[in-house]
């Protein structure tokens, strides 16, 4: 029980305050608080750079550039927690979404292509899963390999062509709106929703949290180690799989080259949210926070006519920062 | 001990060997598909495209060796070649070696920031770096204030660097790579800080215990890292003759890793020979010089490259896997 | 908590005020270029700044980092947001674009292809600004090339990527030219390669061309990255003298090369007239004083009189300008 507490510091924030540290310090020096309030200030700062930027309708419209991202990074958060890295996400994204745009082209109707591109994501999930598990290679090294082989393979299947005229059906997601609020954002907070209660209310989730924190110790406990891995890198390909297609119909062509990049865009919205990069610690509501951090940073710069290169020098910044904060906070509550 | 390094020696000399022997075999079979890819014009053009890849892959197999990578280095090489073009343009009554030096004191501040970020905070050398690829080359927009140092101010004589040689057709950058692959040489095999890299690479736990001072040596390997990126910079500059802030160095750190890795470099730190680099280098080069003589479409590349750095890894291991168990029979016999 | 934090968020944007209106009178254009630092897109903002310095109008240029399909995308967006009257753009993607262009026009804002058009989607745009007639392009290249080699031996096409839709247009018509007319009937094409607009693939194709066809006597190359990495492999090889090279350039990248009789000719437009027809014709259309519809005519100071062709296509000028060692000292672009 006394490891699950250490293991689970969503759950476990309440049952801190039994140490001597007051329990206003726990939660004040939470990488999540911290992120919420960056969130403000991002929001508030951004509003004052330009008048334009404070409408929730625009604002929601610029984040439907993100929710691809944000919801790869959900499941991204959990590979980290559980010890491990995905660094091949974005080029998964490519090569589904040309895989589903070729053979949509090939004749495939349009589900099947769907089901064709999903069943596709899975498979280059379950390959990263097979060197890292099976293999026992370093993730990070592994997954930027794959990073490189399936962009390639995207663009052997291809080439620099871009393939579109997809029916209209199909085309627009984020344009399409429920309650006034664009699907892809729906379905992002609804990601949000059902994985933060998996990760943070179940044995599953907890088991999760364990495995970063000690594989030895949570094998022992008789957690299936390499299973749950196994699950959590096949997760991340078909749920890039899905963020592949989401890109496919909101920009209504593919390219080899869709989602350049975006790689980085994840890895920070998961160290924004306070995730422990050496595994163990985090949480979706982190993340879940730190994308729509990024989505008030870019959009409120962009808006501004800040000029791209600032951006740049701004998120590689703030990856940095995060990741020192992180690592000082929970250094700071395990002492 | 001994023998130790007497097994692992054998290890890295049939490493070596399976390497130039793939080098050699794929030479001879474009060879026998295009005949014309057997001629010294090749071997020119493979000369010519290797002393960007060696020189950083230099720094890089260092930081590797040390178990820490370097992501940056695209970035670095375009803000040290960028900045040393800035100086071509802008002062160009200086000498040209005002601008080189710039090049490579900034790849070597640059890269000990990484270090110093890597080393003070405990944080993974991947993540930093990736950060720092994004940092540098939104540094490097600002710096250059997103304009392209055009041909006309790259000095002349740099230009010929990569066109005249010193001796035997070589040119000049062909041989300075090479120069500065063999003082990678004498570093890492001949003084006490080079074999303490392999210490920490191969321990980061046990090296302190043996006296090794372990943040010192990996700020001085990030920095040397930095610096060669640098100096890479400049043979970019030499080679290519403009510099670009949205283009140079772009996705350089994939080939440069691709390389080492394939040179035998392994990515847990504490194993890898400049040799085996410099034919991983070489065989890069081969391939990337090949595919369009012999018609291979572009595309495939990127894909040929991941693979490689995949095969690479896997061979690593069962190499690795095979070397325990020869020192585990070696040490029963 | 999650759903506190979301409704707390909800809330805050919300009482925060809503999107003013944009507040001057004067018709306001923004320029998205293909990406940041690249110097052709510099002097075609510079056409647009001197127009908008003589008509009154508010430019701004926003670029992305990269010149990938999807980058432009927020940019309009937020252009939209901000209520510019004039969207002008030159297009990442032929397609992609598609969605957001129409919701900007839906809102008013007029859009304009700047320098490339959206091939096969001019429904969601308002007008394109083209350089020249693209017909007239790749003949202009061949005739140039074959004057140059006595009209005779093999030559090769080095080009961008094998889907940019203009220089697809471009080697379409040279190949028609170097059929049909009678006057090239001893130029044989030999192949056709692509270097993407990456100076280091580019690079590596022309020298693969030089290796693969020892009878090379001329190349074009109709792209800006290409023609000058193109005049670098010549010029290193020392090959200048047997193989003729031209294709489209900017004479700031080309400027050494034809001091040193590299190449002897190249042809290109002016980017920045693109920009002042551009800003006039936005205004003049948003000011009521011509229909944006094929057959109005406009009179631009230093263009003269422009007339808009079929498609809402508006060309700056009617012929390629030639650029040799006697005219390329009064062009700084």
């Amino acid at each position: 029980m006394s490891t699950e507490t250490h293991a689970t510091p969503q759950v476990s924030a309440v049952r801190d305050a039994a140490t001597p540290r007051p329990r206003w310090q726990v939660i004040v020096f939470r990488p999540e608080t911290v992120t919420f309030l960056l969130l403000i200030i991002a929001i508030i700062v951004a509003s004052n750079l330009s008048p334009f930027f404070a409408n929730f309708s625009f604002i929601l419209e610029s984040s439907t550039y993100y929710s691809e991202y944000s919801i790869v990074a959900l499941v991204l958060t959990m590979v980290i927690i559980s010890g491990e890295i995905d660094l091949s996400p974005a080029s998964t994204m490519a090569l589904t979404a040309c895989t589903f745009a070729a053979s949509y082209q090939a004749g495939v109707p349009i589900p099947a292509a769907m089901v064709l591109a999903v069943i596709a994501g899975g498979l280059l999930g379950a390959f990263n899963g097979l060197m890292v598990i099976v293999f026992q290679l370093p993730s990070i090294i592994v997954t930027i390999g794959t990073l490189t082989l399936y962009r390639g393979l995207a663009q052997v299947l291809a080439g620099d062509k871009s393939i579109g005229k997809f029916p209209t059906w199909f085309v627009g997601l984020d344009y399409r709106e429920l309650l006034g609020i664009p699907v892809p954002v729906l379905i992002f907070v609804g990601a949000s929703i059902v994985l933060g209660l998996i990760v943070g209310m179940t044995i599953f989730g907890r088991q999760i949290y364990q495995i970063g924190t000690s594989e030895v110790a949570a094998r022992h406990a008789g957690i299936r180690v390499r299973a749950i891995k196994m699950g959590l890198f096949i997760l991340m390909g078909l749920t890039s799989a899905v963020a592949g297609l989401m890109a496919a119909s909101r920009l209504g062509s593919v390219r080899y080259d869709l989602a350049t990049g975006g790689e980085l865009q994840m890895v920070l919205m998961v160290m924004l949210g306070g995730t422990y990069i050496f595994g163990g610690r985090g949480t979706i509501l982190g993340t879940f926070l730190a994308s729509w951090l990024l989505v008030i940073i870019a959009t409120g710069m962009t808006v501004a006519n800040i000029v791209i290169t600032s951006q740049l020098t701004v998120m590689g910044l703030l990856l940095i920062i995060s990741i020192i904060a992180t690592n000082a906070i929970y250094a700071r509550n395990q002492r | 001990m001994n023998a130790l390094s007497q097994s692992f020696g054998l290890l890295f000399r049939r490493r070596e060997a399976g390497i130039f022997v793939m080098l050699v075999l794929f030479c001879i079979v474009v060879g026998i598909i295009q005949p014309r890819f057997a001629s010294l014009e090749t071997a020119r053009i493979v000369a010519l495209a290797i002393p960007l890849i060696l020189v950083s892959a230099m720094g890089q197999m260092m930081v590797i060796v040390a178990r820490h990578v370097d992501l940056s280095i695209g970035s670095i090489l375009g803000f040290s070649a960028i900045v040393a073009g800035m100086i071509f343009r802008d002062h160009a009554e200086l000498p040209i070696f005002v601008g080189v030096l710039a090049a490579i004191g900034l790849g070597a501040g640059l890269g000990l920031l990484n270090g110093l970020i890597v080393t003070i905070f405990k944080l993974p050398s991947i993540i930093v770096t990736l950060g720092t690829l994004s940092l540098y080359r939104g540094l490097l927009f600002l710096a250059s204030d997103s304009r392209q140092v055009d041909p006309q101010y790259i000095p002349k004589p740099l230009i010929q660097m990569s066109q005249t040689s010193p001796i035997g057709g070589i040119p000049w950058i062909v041989i300075i790579a090479f120069a500065v692959a063999l003082l990678t040489y004498f570093f890492l095999d001949h003084t006490r800080i080079g074999r303490q890299i392999y210490a920490i690479g191969s321990n980061p736990t046990a090296a302190p215990l043996r006296g090794i001072r372990v943040v010192p040596v990996t700020l001085l390997v990030f920095t040397i890292s930095g610096a060669l990126a640098g100096l890479a910079g400049i043979i970019y500059a030499s080679r290519f003759g403009y510099v670009n802030p949205g283009i140079t160095g772009v996705g350089f750190e994939f080939t440069v890793i691709a390389a080492v890795v394939i040179g035998g470099v392994s990515i847990n730190g504490g194993v890898g020979t400049v040799l085996g680099t410099v034919l991983g280098v070489i065989l890069l080069g081969a391939v990337n010089v090949a595919l369009p003589i012999l018609g291979v479409s572009a595309f495939w590349q990127d894909a040929i490259y991941g693979a490689v750095i995949l095969v690479a890894l896997l061979i690593d291991r069962s190499v690795r896997r095979r070397g325990l168990k020869s020192l585990v029979a070696g040490n029963r016999a | 908590m999650l759903k506190k934090s979301l409704m707390l968020g909800l809330a805050l944007s919300l009482t925060l005020s809503t999107a003013a209106a944009f507040a001057a009178d004067k018709v306001s254009i923004v320029y998205i270029p293909k990406n940041t630092g690249n110097p052709y897109f510099d002097s075609l903002v510079k056409g647009f700044q001197d127009a908008c310095a003589k008509l009154a109008c508010d430019f701004t240029t926003a670029a992305p980092a990269t010149a990938e399909a999807t980058s432009q995308i927020p940019f309009i967006t937020a252009q939209t947001q901000r209520g510019v009257n004039v969207i002008a753009i030159s297009p990442n993607s032929p397609d992609a674009l598609n969605q957001v262009l129409d919701r900007a026009r839906q809102k008013g804002t007029l859009v304009f292809a700047v320098n490339g058009d959206l091939v096969g989607n001019f429904d969601h745009r308002d007008a394109a600004i083209l350089p020249v007639d693209f017909t007239k392009t790749g003949p202009g290249q061949v005739e140039l090339l074959g004057s140059m080699i006595n009209y005779e031996g093999d030559i090769a096409i080095l080009s961008a990527t094998t889907d940019a839709p203009d220089q697809n247009t471009w080697i379409a018509a040279m190949n028609d030219a170097l059929k049909t007319n009678p006057k090239y009937a001893k130029m044989k094409l030999v192949a056709t390669v692509y270097g993407d607009d990456d100076p280091q693939k580019s690079t590596t194709e022309a020298e693969a061309l030089l290796s693969k066809y020892p009878n090379l006597k001329g190349i074009i190359s109709p792209t800006t990255v290409g023609v000058a990495a193109a005049a670098q492999v010549l010029q290193s090889a020392g090959k200048a003298a047997t193989i003729k090279l031209t294709g489209l350039g900017t004479p700031n990248q080309m400027r050494p090369f034809v001091k040193d009789g590299t190449v002897s000719a190249f042809q290109l437009w002016s980017p920045y007239n693109e920009g002042l027809l551009a800003a006039y014709y936005a205004v003049a259309v948003k000011n009521g004083t011509i229909k944006n519809e094929p057959g109005a005519t406009l009179d631009v100071p230093g263009l003269g009189k422009v007339t808009v062709g079929p498609d809402h296509i508006i060309n700056t000028q009617a012929e390629l300008t030639t650029f040799d060692k006697n005219n390329i000292d009064k062009f700084n672009f």
